[in-house]
C-alpha cells in the first residue's frame, strides 16, 4: 500500500512533465536554414550567382509580369464544388518522383521549393486569386519561405519587405481618408485581386477564382491534387467535345459525361472541364539582377530557369507552387509534427510507467 | 454499496471542517474508499477516459472561445487566424476538433461496454438513461461546435439538420424557426448555436455529476454481472486499484489522440469545411461528421410512405427512435442475466448489432444510390421517345454487341425519338444495405432483446465476482499463498 500511494504522485508529477514539455518546446529553429544551400545566409559575401540572398541589399524588383492567361477566364471554381464527388475512381493523382517531402512523421517542406512556389503563386496566380488569409509576414515566420534566423521579427526582413513592396494594396490616406493603392509592408495581408466576390465573377466571366489561402486543406487529394490539375491539361480525346472558354483536365474533379460523343459512354474518358486555361508555361521567374550573361553553373540568363537553376518545367512549377500551397494552408505543420515526435514517445513512456505502477499495485489481487 | 464511512479526521482543523462541510470526508468516500469490483476489465476504463475527455473539450473550448468571432463574415476567418498566428492555436484547436471524435469513440465503447455486461439492468436503470441524456447531449453539443468554423459542411450540414426538425408535422416548423432564428440559417442562428455550443457542455458536465451519483449508490457492475457479496472478498478500493488502471487507459488513450492532433488533424473531417460556407453553393454530397453518420444513415434508409406518414418524416421518426429507444432498453431487455457472458445467443446478436451500427456508419458515408458491389459490368441501353411520344427503355446490349449494337439499335430510330445512348449499372445499393442493417438495429432492441429472455437458456454463473476470478487463476501457485489484500469497506 505504501508504493501504491506513492504510485499517484508520481503519475501527476510525470503528467505535469509532459505538460511543461509542450509548453517548453520550440520548433527548433535552425531546421529552417540548414536546408537552404540554394539561399546562403550570408548577406554580404558575393553570392553565388543567380541567388538570392535573403539578407541582402534589396535586389532589383522584377520585370512587371503579364499575366499569360486569356483576358476572360470564366473558370467555373463554383462547379468545381459542385463536382468534387464525382471524383473519377481509379484516376490516380499524379507523384512527384520521390514523393512530397513534406510528408510523413518528419517531413519538413523543401525551403527552395517553397521560394520557387512562392513566385509561381505571385507571377501565374495572383492575379486571379488571392490568398486573403494570409500576411507576407507570414513568408518570414520559422518555417516558411523565406524565414531567416537572423530576422526573428519577419517584419524586418528584407526580403519580405521587398516582396511586400511589390503588391499594391489598398489603404486609407490618412491625409485624405480617402482609399489609395500603395505598396505593401509585411504587416499586410495579401491583397485580393478582386475588390468582392462579385467583381471577381464579373471579371471572370461569371465565376469566382477560389481563395487559394487553404486550397489544398478544401480538395480531395491535397498538394497532389494541386500538382496533378496543373499538369492535367492534356489533349482532349478524340469524341470529347470542349466547350469554348472551357478546357479539358484529365485530373479536374468533374465529369465528361454530358460532353462525350464516343461510341461508347462506357469509355468516357476521366476528368473535367474548367474555364481556368493552362496557367503554367515556361517562364522567366528569375530576379533580374542575378542574371549573368554566359554563367556557369548559376542562373545564366535563359528565361526558362527559376533562381536557384531549376528549369521551370510546368512539372516543376507545379510541384513547387503545390507545396507552397501545402505550407499556406497549415503553416504549422512543421511545428506541429515536430511537438508530436517529442509528445508520443514521452507518452509510451508514460503508459509503460504507468503499466508498471498498475502491475505493482495489483500483484497481491486476484482480477 | 458504500457503506458506513471510515473518514476520521486526524487534525482539528479537519475535526472543525468534517462537523460543518464534510467534504473531505465526500471525497475520501466517493474517490478514495470507494468499493470496486476487482475483475472490471479494460472496457470498464473507458468512463475515466470520457472524464478526460469532457475536460479537455471544456479546457480548450474556453481558449478558442477567447478568440473565436461569431459572425458569419468573421468565423471562418477567425477559426484559421486560431490556426496561423495565436501561440499555439494549431495545438489546442486540433485538439478541440479532434478531441469530439475521440470523445464520441470512448462514448460508443462505453456504450457497447454497457449493453454486453448488462448494465442498464436493475438497480442500474437510472444510471443509464442518465447516460443516453448525456448522449444526446454530446450529439446537440458537436453538431453545433460542427457549424461554429463556417464552413460549407457546416452551413448545408446545419440546413440539412434544421429542416429535418421542419419536417415534424405542426410544431416542426415553429421550432426551426427558434433554433435559425429566423427565416433563414445566418448571424442569428450562428450565435445562438455558439452560445448553447458554450452552455451545453457544462449542463453535460452536471449531469455527469448525477451520473456518477447514481453509480455510486449501486456500485459498479462488473464483467460477471454478478451482485457484489461480500465486499471485502469481491472489491478494491477504487485508488489506488482503479485510479492507476484508468490512469494506465487514458494514457494509451492519448497515444492515439495525439497521434491525430499531430499527424492526421484533417483526418477525421472533411475537405470542403475548409471552404467557406456559400449558401448559394451546395456540395454535392452533405455528410455529418462520422460520429453521426449512423443515424444519418438511419435517416436515409427510409425511403418509402406508409399510410399517410411521408418517407422523409418516417425518416425523421426512424433516427430519432433509433436514439429514443435506448431509453427503454432496461425494460425491453427481459433476461434476469445480466452479462452476455453467459447468454450464448444474445451475446451472437450482439456481434451482429455491433456490426450493424458500424456498417450503419459506412452506409451513412455513401451514396445511398451507388453501389456496395456490382452485380456485373456496366450495361449500354438506348432511350428514345416512340411514336406515341412516351419515353422508352431499349433493352440492356450485352457485352458481346455492346457499343455496336447500341449504335445500330439507335441508328434504327427516327430521328425525332432523340435516341441516346446512355449506361445503366446494376449493382447492390447502399441504400438496400443501409434498410437491412437499421432494420437489425430495431429488431435487436424491440424484438431480440425481449424475447430471448424468454426463451434463452443462460450458461451457469459464477457464485461471485471473488469466485470467479479464483477458478480462472486455481492453477496458479502464487495466488493461493498471496491472500487478497482486504478491501477498504
Amino acid at each position: 500500500m505504501r508504493l501504491a500511494n506513492l504510485a499517484l504522485p508520481a503519475f501527476a508529477a510525470l503528467a505535469a512533465a509532459a505538460i511543461g514539455a509542450v509548453a517548453i518546446a520550440q520548433p527548433p529553429a535552425a531546421v529552417q536554414s540548414t536546408e537552404q544551400p540554394a539561399v546562403p545566409p550570408a548577406a554580404d559575401g558575393p553570392a553565388p550567382a543567380g541567388a538570392e540572398a535573403p539578407g541582402g541589399a534589396p535586389a532589383a524588383a522584377p520585370q512587371p509580369f503579364v499575366p499569360p492567361q486569356p483576358a476572360v477566364e470564366s473558370d467555373s471554381h463554383a462547379g468545381e464544388e459542385h463536382a468534387d464527388d464525382h471524383a473519377a475512381g481509379g484516376h490516380d493523382l499524379l507523384e512527384p518522383k520521390g514523393g512530397w517531402k513534406h510528408e510523413g512523421f518528419f517531413g519538413t517542406f523543401d525551403v527552395n521549393a517553397l521560394q520557387r512556389g512562392f513566385k509561381v503563386y505571385q507571377k501565374n496566380c495572383s492575379s486571379c486569386h488571392g490568398m486573403k488569409l494570409l500576411s507576407f509576414r507570414n513568408l518570414g515566420e520559422v518555417g516558411g519561405p523565406f524565414y531567416d534566423a537572423r530576422y526573428p521579427n519577419p517584419n524586418d526582413n528584407p526580403v519580405v519587405k521587398k516582396i511586400a513592396s511589390e503588391f499594391s494594396v489598398s489603404k486609407i490616406d490618412p491625409d485624405s481618408g480617402s482609399m489609395v493603392a500603395v505598396p505593401g509592408i509585411p504587416a499586410d495581408k495579401f491583397p485580393s485581386p478582386y475588390a468582392n466576390a462579385i467583381a471577381a465573377a464579373v471579371a471572370n466571366g461569371g465565376a469566382v477564382p477560389p481563395d487559394l489561402s487553404v486550397i489544398v486543406k478544401a480538395r480531395n487529394g491535397g498538394a497532389g491534387y494541386v500538382y496533378s490539375l496543373l499538369q492535367g491539361y492534356k489533349t482532349p480525346p478524340e469524341g470529347l467535345n470542349v466547350t469554348p472558354g472551357q478546357h479539358y483536365n484529365a485530373y479536374f474533379h468533374g465529369d465528361t459525361a454530358s460532353q462525350w460523343v464516343g461510341k461508347d459512354p462506357r469509355d468516357k474518358p476521366y476528368g473535367g472541364f474548367l474555364a481556368m486555361a493552362s496557367p503554367l508555361q515556361n517562364l522567366d521567374i528569375r530576379l533580374q539582377r542575378d542574371c549573368v550573361e554566359g554563367a556557369e553553373g548559376g542562373a545564366s540568363c535563359d528565361q526558362n530557369t527559376f533562381d536557384d537553376g531549376k528549369p521551370t518545367t510546368i512539372e516543376q512549377q507545379a510541384h513547387d507552387v503545390a507545396v507552397f500551397l501545402a505550407w499556406a494552408s497549415d503553416p504549422k505543420t512543421e511545428a506541429r509534427k515536430q511537438l508530436g515526435v517529442a509528445v508520443i514517445p514521452f507518452l509510451f513512456l508514460l503508459a509503460i510507467l504507468a503499466f508498471l505502477s498498475y502491475r505493482q499495485i495489483w500483484r497481491n489481487v486476484e482480477h | 454499496m458504500s457503506g458506513p464511512s471510515t473518514y476520521e479526521p486526524q487534525t482539528g482543523f479537519t475535526r472543525w471542517l468534517d462537523a460543518r462541510l464534510p467534504i473531505i470526508r465526500f471525497a475520501r468516500d466517493t474517490v478514495i474508499d470507494f468499493p470496486t469490483p476487482k475483475n472490471l476489465n479494460y472496457w470498464y476504463t473507458f468512463g475515466a477516459i470520457l472524464a478526460f475527455c469532457l475536460a479537455v473539450q471544456i479546457v480548450t473550448g474556453i481558449v478558442l472561445a477567447m478568440h473565436y468571432v461569431a459572425s458569419t463574415s468573421g468565423a471562418f476567418a477567425s477559426v484559421e487566424r486560431i490556426m496561423r498566428d495565436v501561440d499555439y492555436g494549431w495545438l489546442i484547436r486540433n485538439i478541440h476538433a479532434n478531441g469530439a471524435s475521440m470523445f464520441f469513440l470512448a462514448v460508443y465503447v462505453h456504450m457497447f461496454r454497457g449493453l454486453y455486461y448488462g448494465s442498464y439492468k436493475a438497480p442500474r436503470e437510472v444510471i443509464w438513461i442518465l447516460g443516453v441524456v448525456i448522449y444526446l447531449l454530446m450529439m446537440a453539443t458537436a453538431f453545433m461546435g460542427y457549424v461554429l468554423p463556417w464552413g460549407q459542411m457546416s452551413f448545408h450540414g446545419s440546413a440539412v439538420i434544421t429542416n429535418l426538425i421542419g419536417a415534424i408535422p405542426v410544431i416542426g416548423e415553429p421550432i426551426k424557426i427558434y433554433l435559425m432564428g429566423g427565416p433563414a440559417i445566418g448571424d442569428a442562428t450562428l450565435n445562438r448555436f455558439f452560445s448553447l455550443h458554450y452552455l451545453l457542455p457544462f449542463v453535460i458536465a452536471g449531469i455527469v455529476v448525477l451520473h456518477i451519483w447514481a453509480l455510486h449508490v449501486p456500485g459498479n457492475n462488473n464483467p460477471t454481472g454478478v451482485s457484489v457479496k461480500d465486499v471485502k472478498k469481491d472489491t478494491v478500493p477504487f485508488h489506488p486499484y482503479y485510479t492507476v488502471k484508468d490512469g494506465f487507459a487514458v494514457v494509451v488513450f492519448m497515444i492515439l489522440f495525439a497521434y491525430f492532433v499531430f499527424f492526421a488533424p484533417n483526418a477525421l473531417g472533411h475537405a470542403d469545411n475548409s471552404i467557406e460556407a456559400n449558401p448559394l453553393q451546395t456540395p454535392a454530397h452533405i455528410v455529418p461528421e462520422w460520429y453521426l453518420l449512423p443515424f444519418y444513415a438511419i435517416l436515409r434508409a427510409i425511403t418509402f410512405d406508409i399510410g399517410p406518414i411521408e418517407a422523409k418524416l418516417l425518416g425523421v421518426i426512424a433516427m430519432f427512435g433509433s436514439i429514443g429507444v435506448l431509453f427503454f432498453v432496461p425494460w425491453l431487455d427481459t433476461s434476469k442475466v445480466r452479462s452476455m457472458r453467459y447468454r450464448p445467443i444474445a451475446r451472437q446478436l450482439f456481434v451482429l448489432f455491433v456490426l450493424a451500427s458500424v456498417g450503419l456508419g459506412f452506409c451513412g458515408a455513401n451514396d445511398p444510390d451507388k453501389f456496395v458491389f456490382k452485380f456485373g459490368p456496366d450495361q449500354l441501353v438506348v432511350n428514345y421517345v416512340d411514336t406515341n411520344g412516351v419515353a422508352q427503355v431499349s433493352p440492356k446490349f450485352a457485352e458481346y454487341d455492346g457499343p455496336e449494337g447500341a449504335a445500330a439499335f439507335a441508328r434504327a430510330l427516327p430521328p425525332s425519338s432523340g435516341a441516346a445512348v446512355a449506361v445503366v449499372e446494376d449493382g447492390f445499393k447502399w441504400l438496400w444495405l443501409s434498410q437491412i442493417l437499421a432494420g437489425y438495429y430495431f429488431l435487436y432492441f424491440l424484438v431480440f432483446l425481449p424475447l430471448l429472455g424468454i426463451i434463452e437458456k443462460p450458461k451457469a454463473r459464477p457464485p461471485s465476482i471473488s469466485e470467479s476470478v479464483r477458478k480462472k487463476q486455481s492453477p496458479s501457485a502464487a495466488s493461493a499463498v498471496n491472500p487478497a489484500p482486504v478491501a477498504a469497506e
